[in-house]
């Protein structure tokens, strides 16, 4: 393909220099255009902050409210000489592709995206381009995710077996997207829900993006579930003091690593749902295909596995390092970690699948 | 299959006993009895031996799902387990139905062993046409040979109990003979009469230790306890009954056949006997070496000069059965000196009582046991007075006191990922000594480590590769981990030309640097040292 690069991986993360900003910076910078407010694309610190309108006001919680300021999906903006349009990724409430075109050439960022049915957020749509800057998170065929309806009854047994035990059902869940999701899918006439501080923070915006949810109570309200509520917790609150109010509990996980029974077991968790925002094998190779791009650029995860199948298929595969080396479960662990530290998550040191930092040696 | 499999998922998920439990007896419950008989054969750890290679069956599978080996393969690296790989990869199957567990033992699994490749791989296709994603796990664990599952016997003889209403030490002693997996055989086994025929081979359930968690003074007076050594052999109960002898493994096998000059010694004992005690390589007054014990292990036929080279004593420290009668619920001290009495007419050097220690303080003890090394045993072994034999790992009244390992601080130089539940995790180390200027690899270790602290290291190896070779990474030498093994043998196989024995990780020396790490000349002056004080042991 002819064109010089519309965006270039830089210390601060994705830039394009005709237009003059950054996506989903990692350092701060003076104009960043998010995909999605989760705390490894959404960093605090730069001077503005453009998204997806529906995502405004989850944005703002992570940083800051005066600096976000939005775009309807499909909505086109003028930015330095490029134009840029956001389209929805089907990840989470105000998720979206970036879209860049510059003199007749289309880049397209993926940000993170999955393609089955949620009901928090409008569903993916595939843009046509030149260049395609895909995740990779579950790029291995062994993620192929069940239908959500079957995870979602899977979970409602699971509680349901709970209740009839005398044991309170605790879900972990990352705090925003999908704890929300899964407020939407359980059947809440089984039992009271109750929410962590770092899920509820999130709900006002939800509500307000007209998103139907269940009531529900904080942990002030411990008594009232103990025994029979489900409670939706973020991963840093496992193995936390935090806990001990729901007296006997049976813990759960989330999470699309789930799919490997040992990553569940070592995490010491009673069951895992392999519940995913993420594409799973098929439906990255579906987006891909659908884009029309004969150049694929891949981040996160499993890169090297996709580039290679992709190349085999004829595409010209790259990978594109952003910011940091994220091998495997990177992402969540890093997910886990930002929202431990976000606040109302920081809870215990013992959290499942928290990132421990290695202390420096004294020389 | 649907139930089993169902089973299978909830004793994997369970973590609290009461809900492995619940789960068993709500198997055992509702089970046919052709089904559940195969489902306690397998649960009682008797896995059906390996019909495909984990391979093979990766290999079809990719074929199956139309996915590149190389792509299949780092599935299988993700994953770290070939039979959960295979399933998580199958296409959904073309025509579903529910297959009972004896029907998919009888028909899909046994038969294999009579069929040649392109018949069991087409035996094998067909089985999954009709299996849902969860059962062929399970399947696949069964076919592989590598069915495990995290349930301690005594659990499945509890439940069992419950289900048939009979004593779950009568189900443990029943399940350990020989039994055949069909309903009739299950029947047996929970009948709430014992009118069945015994099988004469059919050893008692073993009572085993635990380490002492603090001093010995904790356990009360001295004289409560009874004190031996702990034998560094193959653990086993020679049973003698209806006019033959067999020998019975720890591992609960029969191993009667890579010992005979033991059941040649057994003739000479009364019909209706059984004893609990050590195999042990064995030459003048004291145990070889275990690597020579080793040598005799895993044979068919065991010839006449490996006899001679390795001389064996069954090193006999309890009674379990006598004249036919049960012993265990009699007193230790009462058992053993009917033990002795018996023993005193046998061949010392094939048949001898473990002796006691009997200094009379907690100190006296102690100096003993730091002899324990040069005698060529692994410590102490204290038992209280009075207490029966029990059944599995019962805290109180047995404890191993064993001796201090041995310690080295070695610089990790490989890491790989685990199996099982440490898939995806980098667990499995390589550690290296200075020789010179260059580290040479010394020792693999796996254990010892807490979770918090093997996700730390699982970063840094990411972090700090500095080559990959498929599934290991060659990292920076710069962690330092103190090596704890139970002894240092030399080894041609090696580079190092030296093996450790039972390495763990005894503890992160975050406050070394590697250069600070031990030299491999420092290991081989330890062997030099230990050699010398074997020789010494072995000719005063
Ligand atoms: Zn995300
Ligand atoms: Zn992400």
């Amino acid at each position: 393909m002819a064109g010089e690069a519309l965006l270039v991986s830089t210390r601060e993360g994705l830039w394009c220099p005709a237009g003059g900003f950054h996506i989903d910076p990692w350092r701060p910078v003076a104009r960043a255009v998010l995909t999605h407010a989760h705390a490894d694309h959404a960093r605090p610190g730069s001077a503005t902050y453009l998204t997806a309108a529906p995502g405004v006001a989850v944005a703002a919680l992570r940083v800051g409210a005066a600096a976000v300021s939005g775009l309807s999906y499909g909505e086109r903006v003028t930015l330095g000489d490029v134009q840029v349009s956001f389209h929805p990724s089907g990840h989470l409430l105000g998720s979206a592709q970036v879209r860049i075109e510059h003199r007749g050439q289309v880049w397209v960022v993926s940000g993170d995206y999955k393609t089955g049915p949620d009901p928090t957020c409008a569903p993916l749509e595939p843009v046509r381009c030149h260049v395609f800057i895909s995740e990779s998170t579950f790029a291995l065929p062994i993620y192929r995710w069940a239908p959500p309806a079957e995870l979602f009854a899977e979970i409602d047994a699971w509680w349901r077996a709970n209740q009839a035990r005398e044991r309170t059902s605790v879900l972990f869940a990352y705090a925003l997207g999908k704890a929300q999701r899964i407020l939407a899918g359980v059947d809440a006439g089984i039992g009271p829900l109750l929410v962590h501080g770092a899920v509820a923070r999130f709900l006002p915006a939800y509500r307000a993006a007209g998103c139907a949810l269940p009531e529900v109570v904080g942990s002030e309200a411990a008594a009232s579930v103990r025994g029979r509520g489900l409670v939706l917790a973020p991963p840093s609150a496992a193995g936390s003091p935090w806990l001990r109010r729901f007296g006997t509990i049976s813990t759960a996980f989330a999470s699309g690593w789930m799919q490997v029974r040992g990553n569940r077991r070592r995490r010491n968790l009673d069951r895992g749902f392999a519940l995913s925002d993420h594409a799973d094998w098929n439906g990255l190779i579906e987006v891909i295909r659908a884009t029309g791009a004969a150049r694929v650029l891949l981040t996160h995860g499993q890169a090297p596995t996709l580039e290679r199948w992709l190349r085999e298929q004829g595409f010209d595969a790259e990978l594109l390092h952003v910011g940091f080396d994220d091998d495997g479960d990177g992402e969540a662990l890093i997910e886990a970690e930002l929202e431990a530290a976000d606040g109302a998550g920081a809870q215990s040191a013992t959290a499942a699948g928290r990132v421990v930092h290695p202390s420096p040696a004294p020389a | 299959m649907q139930r089993f499999t169902r089973l299978f998922l909830d004793l994997d998920a369970s973590t609290r006993t009461v809900d492995k439990v619940a789960s068993l007896v709500g198997y055992f419950t509702d089970a046919p009895p052709a089904d559940a008989a195969w489902a306690l054969r397998f649960l009682s750890g008797r896995r059906p031996a390996r019909a495909v290679s984990g391979r093979l069956l990766l290999r079809w599978a990719a074929a199956a799902a139309g996915l590149a080996d190389w792509l299949v393969e780092e599935c299988y690296h993700r994953v770290g387990d070939l039979a959960e790989t295979v399933a998580l990869l199958l296409p959904a199957p073309a025509a579903p139905r529910p297959l009972a567990l004896a029907e998919v033992v009888r028909e899909r699994l046994l038969p294999l062993a009579g069929l040649d490749e392109s018949q069991r791989r087409a035996l094998v296709e067909r089985t999954w046409g009709e299996l849902d994603a969860r059962a062929r796990l399970v399947y696949h664990k069964l076919l592989t040979g590598e069915f495990r599952l995290g349930v301690a016997k005594n659990l499945v003889a509890r439940a069992l109990a419950q289900v048939a209403g009979v004593p779950s030490a009568v189900i443990a002693h029943r399940l350990l003979g020989e039994w055949t997996p069909d309903a009739e055989g299950y029947l047996n086994i929970i009948a709430t009469s014992a009118g069945h025929a015994a099988d004469p081979a059919r050893p008692y359930p073993f009572s085993l230790a635990h380490p002492l968690p603090g001093a010995p003074e904790e356990l009360g007076p001295r004289a409560d306890w009874q004190a031996e050594w702990k034998w560094d052999g193959i653990r086993a109960q020679l049973i003698r009954r209806s006019g033959t002898a067999a020998l019975w493994s720890r591992g609960e096998d029969l191993v009667t056949a890579q010992f005979p000059e033991l059941i040649v010694a057994a003739a000479a004992l009364p019909d209706g006997c059984v004893l609990d005690g050590e195999i042990l390589a064995w030459q003048g007054e004291r145990p070889r070496p275990f690597a020579d014990l080793q040598r005799r292990l895993g044979r068919v036929h065991v010839p006449a000069n490996l006899q001679a080279e390795v001389p064996l004593l069954f090193m006999a420290y309890d009674l379990l059965e006598w004249q036919g009668v049960d012993q265990r619920a009699r007193p230790l001290d009462a058992r053993r000196e009917t033990l002795a009495a018996l023993l005193a007419t046998q061949d010392p050097t094939r048949l001898r009582l473990s002796p006691t220690l009997d200094v009379t303080t907690w100190d006296e003890l102690a100096i003993q046991r730091q002899q324990a090394r040069d005698l060529g045993v692994e410590g102490l072994m204290l038992k209280r007075h009075g207490s029966p034999y029990r059944v599995g790992r019962v805290v109180g009244d047995w404890w191993k006191w064993k001796i201090d390992p041995m310690h080295v601080d070695a610089v990790m130089v490989y890491a790989q990922y685990g199996h099982g539940q440490r898939a995806g995790l980098y667990t499995d180390y390589t550690f290296a000594l200075w020789d010179g200027p260059a580290l040479v690899p010394i020792a693999k270790a796996y254990s010892g480590l807490s979770k918090d602290e093997i996700a730390e290291v699982d970063r840094f190896v990411r972090a700090h590769t500095l080559e990959k070779f498929g599934p290991v990474r060659q990292v920076q030498p710069k962690l330092v981990f103190e090596l704890a093994f139970e002894g240092v043998q030399v080894s041609p196989r090696h580079k190092s030309g030296l093996a450790l024995r039972f390495p763990r990780m005894a503890r992160w020396r975050r406050d070394k640097p590697p250069a600070e790490a031990d030299t491999l000349a420092g290991l081989q002056t330890l062997l030099a040292s230990l050699q010398r004080a074997g020789h010494q042991a072995g000719t005063a």
